[in-house]
């Protein structure tokens, strides 16, 4: 690997990285913080994106001029379109199936199911694909290495919604419930915190995130109903990888699964990167099975 | 064999050893009646039916093999679909030399293979390629069992794991066009030892070989649950650690358990090639694998008749669905994962057990209204009980977290 | 001199900071009965873990009859070697009935082959029978363990414990979520069983009382004092720490 394909294969990993980071930020609350797995996550994804499609078919029948404004607005709109699906989901369903997991992971697949066909049946099967807008149409050419706006896009939203999340979990009152009901239930409700409310509330946070990757991965591809099945496993194994419970785990899983993924295909093929990243994070999970953050305390609680 | 309620469900709990006794010789008549209406089909189905219930039967050999890992160990393996297809490609790859004669097949030379491959060198022959369709996923399964119950990899983390695993294979074996047949799979077989496969007598055969190695696993794994393994396989479900300072080493069991039914996978996958003519890699993907779950979980977790009556169950139904209906089949099989785990957590077989329980209810709250004491009495399984069989369920674990 | 039974030596635990245990050297004979007391937090529970093999210690070494390194010993290897733990909360397998639970702890061979073709034999019928009698749950042996109360969840981990013939128990809180009655019949039961040692952590002093002969009191993650329940009860180290704040809390 000469030093140019180095350069280029860094920023690969770090393009797929964020990626993979912007979706997994929505599972570290799920899965990392409330030990749930929601296997609609993918299915919050593909509803993120379509509604960046939807705003950019509302956004052409403006002025021209607004037009590039459509990812913009679409972004927000996107979280708080999931985050409604995701409280709605916590009501209907996974309220009733904490302290089963397997179970839980069962019914949102359902739930998944469901989703994608509801998406065929609204915008048909066929991709469709969102516009770039002007904006973010190009790159920079620094030596050999192109560097494309979109892709820097994604990354500085994988970012800022890091960030976000870092001050929402640590600093803001409502995260530090969240913090405080996931750490010890009993302990908190004593305390006069409404679990039930937290639940929800954290759960639409999470959803919400993959709504904003959604719109994030318009700049990268067409979406179709199958849009949130082709990131969601790498995404779980993400915070396998990283360990489960600490926002920094999520950052080095990412890294981590994108770099495998990037150096693997680079070296070999497609298809054999992929069977040689499995093999890597099992031979880490050999030597770390709690993956590369945990958080260690007093076995007896 | 059904008295096992499922890890945190609040459920009814089962009916005392001296009832099931009893129900026993019904259901020895009963079973004794489908297997003979099975070994029967032939005579009266038509040539397409017959060939779905084929098809299907396979399948519940497998969803056995699933209920054993999943139902009675209670690991969740989402990838159970490589197993399966893993078996079905060494049949086939055997199948396919035989139709070209050990020349290289066509499909490899569409996509610039000069040469076949040294691994499909034995396949040319029958003694190495059925042995290795069950070898194969045995031994894949054992290994990464190994590596993943040794370092106490175990619930969900295990399912994204198996998931993962499926995700691989799909992607190895669609990426490796030349040695897999990409995404069209392999097919286009034509004779076993020399015997047409298209031949409606060998079809026949294969039939009856398939519904009595359905038979035979179904009374495998009846024996497996009735015996100490059985119990120990519940117990590393109720609370794996309790099991280790008992003196047990749960890895051992998880593996054995996870290899054999790896292994029957295969063997569904043996016979489901032969029946259907046709292996490709959609038969492996995490959708497919997941679906293998519904069957077990709409029929009855924990309870081997049930996981034969939900494979074959919800194939039919998708069989008559999904292809004039695709829509409804869709949101159907979403809302079906939904119903079996919130309404019906012990499936249609716990539905069918405590059935008799509440018409004796609602007759006895009917007819006298203290019909209710005499009720509970009898039946350990009263709502208090079981709510307080999940907090001990939970209290097994929670030492150990 | 009589054996020893367990010893550990420099035993340190630490939970990232938190050192539950510190440079603890206890040891007990073979054949004794050990009540070990403390307030909470003083590692009575972590020390029960590290000999069952639950918790790594972070330094030093534990070793069974003189010279069993426990340390790098997997659990089920350590219980097939003779230690069998109770657990606070109730452990039992919910979902197997009272004799599937005692069937599966009892002593014999634990592979998985062997399990294959285990068959109860008569005279392992009759070991069960003796033990659903000695825990009194014979009316109940076909239920589910999980229908149990919490107390005769406990006497069914007692059985489960007995049938697993350790040579050293480890029982935390065996007491709690029984009757008087039950507390006096498990005090005796631990009476009867001379030819096993036995370590016991117990909150119930009133228990303690009646039926400790040697007693270890722990503190901070060390041995404050170790002697008979006077000697103890008299110490004014004790006092402080454990009885005397404990008696000043209630007035």
């Amino acid at each position: 690997m000469n030093s140019d394909a180095f350069i280029s294969n860094l920023f690969n990993s770090l393009s797929l990285g964020s990626i993979l980071l912007l979706i997994a930020l929505g599972l570290a609350i799920t899965f990392g913080l409330m030990r749930v797995i929601n296997m609609a996550h993918g299915e919050f994804i593909m509803a993120g994106a379509y509604v960046a499609y939807v705003t950019q078919n509302l956004f052409h029948r403006l002025p021209a001029q607004f037009f590039g404004w459509f990812l913009i607005v679409a972004l927000p709109c996107a979280f708080l379109v999931t985050a409604v699906m995701g409280w709605l989901l916590e009501m209907t369903v996974i309220r009733r199936l904490y302290g089963r997991p397997l179970d839980t992971l069962l019914a949102t697949w359902g739930v998944s199911i469901m989703l994608q066909q509801l998406a065929r049946s609204i915008f048909g099967s066929m991709g469709v694909n969102v516009e770039t807008p002007a904006w973010l149409d190009g790159h920079w050419q620094m030596g050999h290495l192109a560097v494309p706006y979109n892709r820097v896009f994604i990354m500085v939203v994988a970012l800022v919604c890091l960030a976000g999340m870092y001050l929402f979990l640590y600093y803001s009152h409502t995260g530090r419930r969240i913090q405080a009901v996931m750490q010890n239930r009993d302990m908190a409700a004593c305390l006069g915190i409404s679990t039930r409310k937290i639940d929800a509330l954290a759960f639409a946070v999470g959803s919400g995130l993959a709504g904003i990757a959604g719109c994030a991965l318009t700049l990268l591809s067409s979406i179709d109903s199958n849009l949130g099945t082709k990131y969601i496993v790498d995404s779980f194994m993400v915070v396998v990888l990283g360990g489960v419970g600490r926002l920094i785990g999520t950052v080095a899983g990412a890294i981590g699964m994108g770099a495998l993924n990037t150096g693997w295909e680079y070296e070999t093929t497609a298809s054999l990167g992929k069977v040689l990243t499995f093999v890597c994070v099992m031979l880490f999970l050999q030597w770390k099975p709690m993956g590369m953050f945990t958080t260690r305390t007093r076995a007896l609680d | 064999m059904n008295d096992a309620t499922v890890v945190g469900t609040p459920l009814v709990a089962a009916p005392e050893r001296t009832q099931a006794r009893t129900i026993n010789k019904a259901q020895w008549i009963m079973g004794a009646l489908l297997v003979l209406a099975l070994l029967l089909a032939p005579f009266v189905l038509s040539d397409f039916r017959l060939s779905l219930l084929a098809r299907f039967l396979c399948y519940a050999i497998l969803a056995l093999g699933l209920d054993l890992i999943w139902g009675y160990t209670g690991i969740l393996s989402l990838g159970h679909g490589v197993y399966f297809g893993l078996g079905a490609y060494c049949m086939a790859m055997h199948l396919k030399l035989e139709a070209t004669k050990g020349q290289m097949p066509d499909f490899m030379a569409w996509s610039g293979v000069d040469k076949m491959p040294w691994f499909w060198q034995p396949f040319r022959f029958a003694w190495f390629a059925i042995p290795a369709a069950i070898i194969v996923p045995t031994v894949l399964a054992a290994i990464l069992g190994y590596c993943t119950f040794r370092s106490r990899i175990k619930g969900v983390f295990f399912s994204i794991l198996s998931q993962a695993l499926s995700i691989v294979v799909v992607t190895l074996f669609v990426g490796q066009q030349g040695y897999t047949g990409g995404t069209n799979g392999m097919t286009n077989y034509k004779t076993l030892f020399g015997y047409d496969l298209n031949s409606i007598s060998t079809q026949h055969f294969f039939y009856w070989f398939t519904a009595l190695a359905l038979v035979g696993v179904y009374l495998l794994s009846r024996w497996l649950v009735a015996g100490r393994l059985g119990k120990i396989l519940i117990a590393i479900r109720d609370g794996e650690n309790r099991v280790r300072y008992t003196g047990y080493d749960p890895v051992m069991y998880k593996v054995f358990i996870y290899a054999l039914s790896a292994s029957l996978a295969g063997l569904a996958g043996i016979l489901f090639v032969l029946q259907v003519g046709l292996i490709t890699p959609t038969e492996m993907d995490i959708v497919h694998s997941i679906k293998m779950v519904l069957w077990v979980a709409l029929g009855g977790r924990a309870t081997l008749t049930g996981a034969v009556l939900g494979a074959v169950l919800v194939n039919a139904a998708e069989n008559a669905l999904s292809e004039n209906y695709p829509a409804i089949w869709s949101f159907l099989m979403g809302g079906l994962f939904l119903v079996s785990v919130l309404f019906l957590p012990q499936g249609l077989m716990g539905w069918f057990n405590t059935l008799p329980a509440t018409i004796r209810a609602k007759r006895a709250k009917k007819s006298e209204p203290r019909g209710w004491t005499s009720h509970a009495s009898r039946n350990p399984g009263s709502q208090h009980d079981a709510a307080a069989a999940r907090d001990t369920t939970d209290a097994a674990e929670n030492p150990v977290y | 001199m009589p054996q020893k039974i367990l010893s550990t030596e420099n035993v340190t635990v630490d939970f990232d900071g938190f050192k539950a245990i510190q440079n603890l050297n206890f040891s007990m004979n073979a054949g004794e009965l050990r009540f070990l007391i403390g307030p909470n937090g003083a590692g009575k529970t972590t020390l029960l873990d590290i000999i069952c093999g639950r918790v790594r210690p972070t330094q030093g070494k534990a070793y069974f009859k003189g010279n069993i390194n426990l340390g790098r010993m997997q659990e089920h290897r350590i219980a097939q070697l003779g230690i069998g733990r109770k657990f606070q909360a109730p452990s039992v397998f919910a979902s197997l009935t009272v004799l599937d639970n005692l069937e599966l702890a009892m002593q014999g061979r634990r592979g998985v082959f062997s399990s294959l073709r285990a068959r109860l034999n008569s005279d392992e019928q009759d070991r069960i029978m003796q033990c659903l009698q000695t825990i009194r749950l014979e009316e109940r042996a076909n239920e589910l363990a999980g229908a149990l109360s919490h107390g005769e969840k406990q006497w069914l981990e007692i059985g489960m414990l007995l049938m697993q013939e350790p040579e050293l128990l480890l029982l935390d809180e065996p007491a709690a979520g029984m009757t008087d009655r039950e507390t006096e019949q498990m005090g005796e039961l631990l009476h009867t069983l001379t030819d096993k040692s036995i370590l016991i952590v117990e909150h119930d002093m009133e228990f303690v009382r009646t039926f400790a002969r040697t007693v270890t009191v722990m503190h901070e993650g060390n041995i404050l004092r170790e002697g008979t329940m006077d000697e103890v009860q008299n110490d004014p180290k004790v006092a402080e720490v454990y009885l005397g704040r404990r008696v000043a809390d209630v007035a």
